[in-house]
């Protein structure tokens, strides 16, 4: 029986440029959000229909939670911010379709993302506010003989954000499907067992439905965690005093 | 001993740390259904901000959940 970390093998598709499933995946997560987004705003009816307010709702969640962390100045991030929420959402549950590679079960892809926001956050905040920027690692009202230790402890946990930001998503992703696999192979090895213990390969197998189900509720979950974080990191580089 | 009893050891005591973390989720989930039930009203606008503390207290467990799986794979 194949290990339940086998499936997040690359393989590469087209080895002279390193084209690999990871990378078809990356590009088919792309046109699905970019085709279905023209797809559904094609007509751009006034009194919108299913797939356009589709579109519309997914707009406005975003935009939401974007004002309600950074105030309506965040807006001019709103393009990182939709895109990345787009990417995970979209990522996430193209993975949950069997036998389909999921591009946020790896660590890179994930850290990659991570650090395109905490880059944003710090070349936006040093160009924008200069020196002040650095005013993050210092909270206001705390007395001086503990600032030393305050601001060590500031800096180390926002150094840390970028590592937690894209371990939390890739984590998740790759625990879903290690056990989903685990309990399928644990209905093939009671099947393969046979005689009475055949019987109660249902009980796993009723087990892995509910986990799918649980997992479809992380994917988005996930997805959302990632954008509110990203706007919390986002408020940094705008208001950067606390 | 077996050096590699040792690391499997090692995978199964980073999994206590998990258990932990669960409790942290619980803990928040726990809590904001109580305040939930108090105030109904309030609850909706508070929604975001549990699983914001949520997610924050489990990135913590999958931290040890990566600790075991290094542990466990490489």
């Amino acid at each position: 029986m194949a290990s339940p970390i086998e499936q997040f093998q690359i393989k590469p598709l087209i080895p002279v440029i390193n084209f690999t499933n990871s990378s078809l995946f990356m590009i088919g997560t792309t046109v699905v959000i970019v085709g279905g987004l023209l797809l559904a705003t094609r007509k751009r009816a006034v009194v919108p229909g299913r797939g356009q307010s589709l579109a519309e709702v997914l707009h406005d969640f975003v935009a939401g939670t974007l004002t309600d962390a950074t105030g309506q100045e965040g807006m001019k991030f709103f393009p990182l911010v939709f895109s990345l929420f787009m990417f995970v959402l979209t990522a996430n549950l193209l993975g949950m379709i069997p036998g389909f590679f999921t591009v946020t079960s790896h660590v890179i892809v994930t850290f990659a993302l991570a650090m395109l926001v905490i880059g944003t956050v710090v070349v936006y905040g040093l160009v924008k506010h200069g020196l002040h920027f650095f005013g993050l690692f210092v909270p206001s009202g705390v007395p001086v003989w503990l600032l030393p230790f305050i601001v060590v402890i500031e800096l180390i946990s926002f150094l840390s954000r970028p590592i937690s930001l894209s371990l939390r998503l890739f984590a998740n992703m790759l625990a879903g499907h290690i056990a989903l696999k685990v309990f399928a192979g644990f209905v093939v090895a009671l099947l393969g067992a046979g005689g009475a213990l055949s019987f109660l390969a249902p009980l796993p197998l009723l087990m892995a439905v509910a986990l799918m189900a649980l997992e479809f509720l992380v994917a988005a979950l996930q997805a959302y965690v990632f954008t509110v974080l990203t706007c919390i990191y986002l408020n940094d580089a705008l208001h950067p005093g606390h | 001993m077996d050096p590699i009893a040792f690391k499997y050891l090692g995978a199964g005591l980073a999994c206590i740390g998990m258990g932990l973390a669960a409790m942290g989720v619980g803990n928040i989930f726990g809590n904001f259904l109580s305040g939930a039930l108090r105030n109904p009203s309030a609850a909706d606008s508070q929604f975001a901000r549990a699983f914001i503390g949520a997610a924050l207290a489990e990135g913590l467990g999958i931290f040890c959940l990566v600790v075991a799986l290094v542990l466990l794979f490489t």
